[in-house]
């Protein structure tokens, strides 16, 4: 079919020339991380642009649904940061950073609190305090909410504030090189949709909180921006990736109809007391974790579900039951509106009335961009990371409401940072040629050439199919194979129209990022032969102390180089805190 | 193999754009953003449709299906009839960037605009509310922001009247019935905001994806308070009539 805005695609050199913004802090996404990176770094006196690829408003942290992970004690008073601490560092099978781990317990409460002195409205308790809920692998009721959208309240929230201040924002516009010069970040380039312009950003220091890499799966409960394009973008500056093969499937994700594959159902339905069912009406998470049942960490719920469907004990649309209509139609209204109107509205199934089928769907990222606890810098100086995108915190596997609290806690904490060292320094200059050669890359993605949907189709299905729940190092290999051709495939990527809202060329970008988080997911799953939390392998499937090790991957003379670090050892403090690891 | 057939409004932004047939394969539960991505995947990579969660939860899909607001990721193919050709424009109160996508970002230029949020003085910490509270603000606060009221809005359509539009007074109520909070926006509304030339058609609510009741929960009770204030024909004869039902 030919495309209708042809004329539009002849993009002179004249309309490939570069607008020029400066600020002082540049910070790469708009959701929580990046909303609440700018209010600190503007409270500290920055001159702060924030830039999404997405419209403003709609970042992936609106969707969060189940709740903030903080220890008020507000339902379960003996909780406290210490024992927060504890199960992040348990959960996480002992690869989180402790140091990481003891500031989001330490900090959580206040950020939490913070967010309502912002204006946020949680959910009360009959004391007239913060409404906690239970949540996989935390001892104490925990998770702060608002029904089952607190994402969008903290959005909303950081948004409204974000538009009270002076913060510049330029939404709908993509981030597509970091800049350095003299070896140290000094900016960016960026497209922007809705006018099919081009702005290069002058910044002393670039705070990437760009979220994830869901979409490199078929099945996944992410957004459409999550294409890992902030592993890609500080890989290609020279930062290092960490903990890459960690890849959390929740356990929960619709699986019918086919377009609502994927979507989550959050863990609040279990937290609320929903139960797990198989085909033949066996509630098998007794089976499977006879105490926490189906309330146990993620890894090990959505490995039960995966076992028990390839056992044939599956449902019709190839997922297990899960049931809550027993709590009845106001509980439900009133504690899971969300998931109500998303099992109406998608599958005409109302969930006060019967089971929803639901299988493992993809979900977060543990890995990412290694960041230095404290700061959240990167080895590369003036760059930043926080939330999804940085690595550290969450280990093998992810606490529900863990991600929520980090980015409050830590995007606070990078733009603080951020500021504290952009402030005060000299601008370095973008180097002109570089600023070419990029208008001239992008300007190579229109035209004819093979279209990028079906590169990330095929990336997705070999992703899904070989580097999924249950892993083997010979399908990982194959799967590298198919990676490393793919990428030749994309040396020819092309689509048709110009600058202007061409979201193929966004997709031209995302299978670049995309591309390179796969290499890295699959080189690190390779190397790493035990199971350990989110990471099964068949071929090694114990968990050994030889490899209580991080997994590195950085960019050295054209290829990318793996090496491991030993996890931080605990300081004496917090030792007795934390259960000896068993073998 | 069963066929979903669309026509779907093409423009570079500039100017009247025109139509363009397309024919998708038709899947089980298919939505009409379903079909969109069939588009934009396979038949035509130039097509501009603005997608993120296809959940129904970011509000970024907004658009015209057969010439009513709705959100396309949340309206199933099936329930407009097979055997039709669906229709799908661009929200009309907004100006067209290209194809489906058009520019709402005149909202966030408003949204600064509505006096923030400002606690109470003296609040002991940690601050103590109830559950019966909240209610009423949490209702405005599912608003995910798909602008579709606005678009309904005949007042925010056609006339530049300066009215900021129903997704706006929502906000200010969720702040105004927040239980910490120390303003009351109705001043702001009625004077700056031109909530008075809203007729209390209810348009908005009949569209809002979320259920939020906007006109019965949010403009009357402002416009009620505002009524103290400013004389406002309308509310004082809703008021009227009230009274006379009671
Ligand atoms: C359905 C769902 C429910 C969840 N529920 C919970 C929960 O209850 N509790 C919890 O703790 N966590 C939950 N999570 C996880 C949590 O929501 C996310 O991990 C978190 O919101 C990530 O926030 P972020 O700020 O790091 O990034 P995101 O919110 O992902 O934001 C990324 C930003 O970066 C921008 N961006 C990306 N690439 C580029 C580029 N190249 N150029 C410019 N901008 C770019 C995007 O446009 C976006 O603005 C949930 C996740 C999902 C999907
Ligand atoms: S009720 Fe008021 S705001 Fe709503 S559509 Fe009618 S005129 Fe517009
Ligand atoms: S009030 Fe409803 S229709 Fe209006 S923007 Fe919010 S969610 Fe959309
Ligand atoms: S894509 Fe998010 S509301 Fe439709």
């Amino acid at each position: 079919m030919k495309p209708f805005n042809k004329n539009i695609g002849k993009d002179s050199e004249a309309n490939l020339k570069a607008e020029h913004i400066t600020a002082d802090i540049l910070i790469i996404g708009a959701g929580g991380a990046g909303l609440r990176a700018a209010i600190a770094a503007q409270e500290r006196g920055a001159d702060v642009i924030i830039v999404s690829k997405s419209l403003l408003g709609k970042a992936h942290t609106v969707m969060a649904e189940g709740g903030i992970a903080a220890s008020l004690g507000d339902v379960d008073s003996k909780d406290n940061w210490e024992v927060h601490f504890s199960d992040i560092i348990a959960e996480g099978v002992y690869l989180s950073n402790w140091r990481m781990a003891e500031i989001l317990a330490r900090e959580a409460p206040g950020r939490v609190y913070e967010l309502e002195h912002y204006g946020a409205l949680f959910d009360r308790t009959s004391e007239g305090r913060i409404m906690q809920r239970a949540f996989g692998g935390h001892t104490y009721r925990r998770l702060c909410h608002v029904g089952d959208k607190t994402g969008l309240e903290m959005l909303r929230v950081l948004q409204s504030r974000v538009l009270h201040r002076q913060i510049r924002i330029m939404d709908e516009t993509v981030v597509t090189r970091l800049f350095k010069a003299k070896g140290r970040i000094c900016g960016a380039f960026t497209v922007r949709l809705r006018s099919g312009t081009l702005a290069v950003i002058e910044a002393n220091a670039v705070i990437v909180a760009t979220g994830g890499c869901g979409r490199l799966y078929m099945v996944t409960s992410n957004s459409w921006e999550s294409t890992g394009d902030g592993a890609g973008l500080a890989y290609g500056a020279g930062a290092e990736l960490m903990d890459m093969e960690m890849i959390q499937f929740h356990p929960t994700g619709m699986v019918y109809p086919p377009g609502a594959k994927g979507l989550l159902v959050t863990e609040g339905v279990r937290g609320e007391g929903g139960i797990l069912l198989n085909s033949r009406g066996e509630r098998f998470m007794e089976r499977y974790s006879p105490t926490r049942k189906e309330l146990d960490a993620r890894d090990v719920v959505a490995r039960a579900i995966y076992a028990e469907i390839e056992a044939g004990n599956g449902t019709e649309h190839g997922g297990v039951y899960l049931d809550i209509s027993f709590k009845g139609r106001n509980f439900i209204l009133k504690k899971l509106p969300g998931m109500y109107s998303q099992f109406m509205d998608f599958a005409g199934i109302d969930i006060t009335k019967e089971r929803m089928e639901v299988a493992p769907t993809v979900h977060y990222q543990m890995g990412g961009i290694r960041v230095d606890a404290e700061s959240t810098a990167t080895c590369i100086p003036g760059l930043y990371a926080a939330g999804e995108a940085c690595a550290g915190l969450h280990g093998a596997n992810r606490l529900g409401g863990n991600s929520l609290a980090d980015i409050l806690v830590f995007g606070k904490r990078s733009g603080e940072n951020a500021a504290k060292y952009a402030l005060g320094k000299r601008h370095n200059a973008i180097p002109e040629h570089e600023v070419h050669m990029e208008s001239k890359r992008i300007a190579s993605y229109l035209g004819r050439g093979t279209n990028p949907y079906v590169i990330a189709e095929k990336l997705r299905e070999t992703m899904s199919t070989h580097a999924g729940i249950i892993r083997d190092g010979k399908e990982l290999a194959e799967a590298l194979g198919i990676v490393k051709r793919l990428k030749g495939d994309a040396k020819r990527m092309a689509v048709g129209g110009g600058l202007k809202y061409n979201k193929g060329l966004v997709e031209c970008f995302a299978v670049n990022s995309m591309l390179l988080s796969a290499e890295a997911i699959l080189r690190s799953a390779l190397m790493r032969k035990e199971s350990r939390g989110a990471h099964t392998r068949k071929d090694f499937p114990k968990k050994s102390p030889e490899w209580r090790r991080n997994i590195i991957c950085r960019y050295s003379s054209g290829k990318m180089e793996l090496s491991t670090a030993d996890v931080p050892a605990l300081p004496k403090r917090l030792a007795h805190l934390v259960k000896k690891e068993a073998y | 193999m069963e066929k979903v057939r669309l026509t779907v409004y093409r423009s570079s932004g500039e100017g009247r754009g025109r139509f363009q047939e397309f024919s998708v394969p038709f899947e089980e539960g298919m939505t009409v953003l379903g079909a969109m991505r069939y588009v934009e995947q396979n038949l035509d990579t130039t097509l501009a449709v603005r997608w993120n969660c296809k959940a129904a939860r970011c509000g970024s899909c907004a658009a015209e299906i057969n010439e009513r607001p709705a959100l396309m990721c949340k309206t199933r193919v099936e329930s407009l009839g097979m055997d039709s050709t669906i229709t799908v424009t661009p929200m009309k109160a907004y100006p067209n960037v290209r194809d489906l996508v058009s520019d709402p970002t005149e909202n966030f230029d408003i949204s600064g605009r509505i006096p923030a949020f400002k606690p109470k003085k003296g609040l002991k910490k940690p601050w103590v509310f109830y559950e019966r509270d909240v209610e009423r603000s949490q209702e405005f606060r599912r608003c995910i922001e798909c602008f579709l009221c606005q678009d309904t809005c005949h007042v925010v359509r056609e006339h530049k009247s300066g009215y900021v539009g129903p997704r706006h007074v929502i906000e200010a109520a969720a702040l105004d019935m927040h239980p910490m909070d120390a303003l009351k926006r109705h001043v702001y509304l009625n004077r700056e905001a031109g909530l008075g030339f809203c007729n209390i058609t209810k348009c908005c609510q009949d569209v809002c994806p979320e259920h939020i009741r906007i006109t019965d929960n949010a403009i009357i009770p402002e416009k009620e308070r505002g009524a103290d204030v400013f004389y406002d024909p309308l509310v004082y004869a809703i008021k009227r009539l009230k009274g006379e039902n009671k």
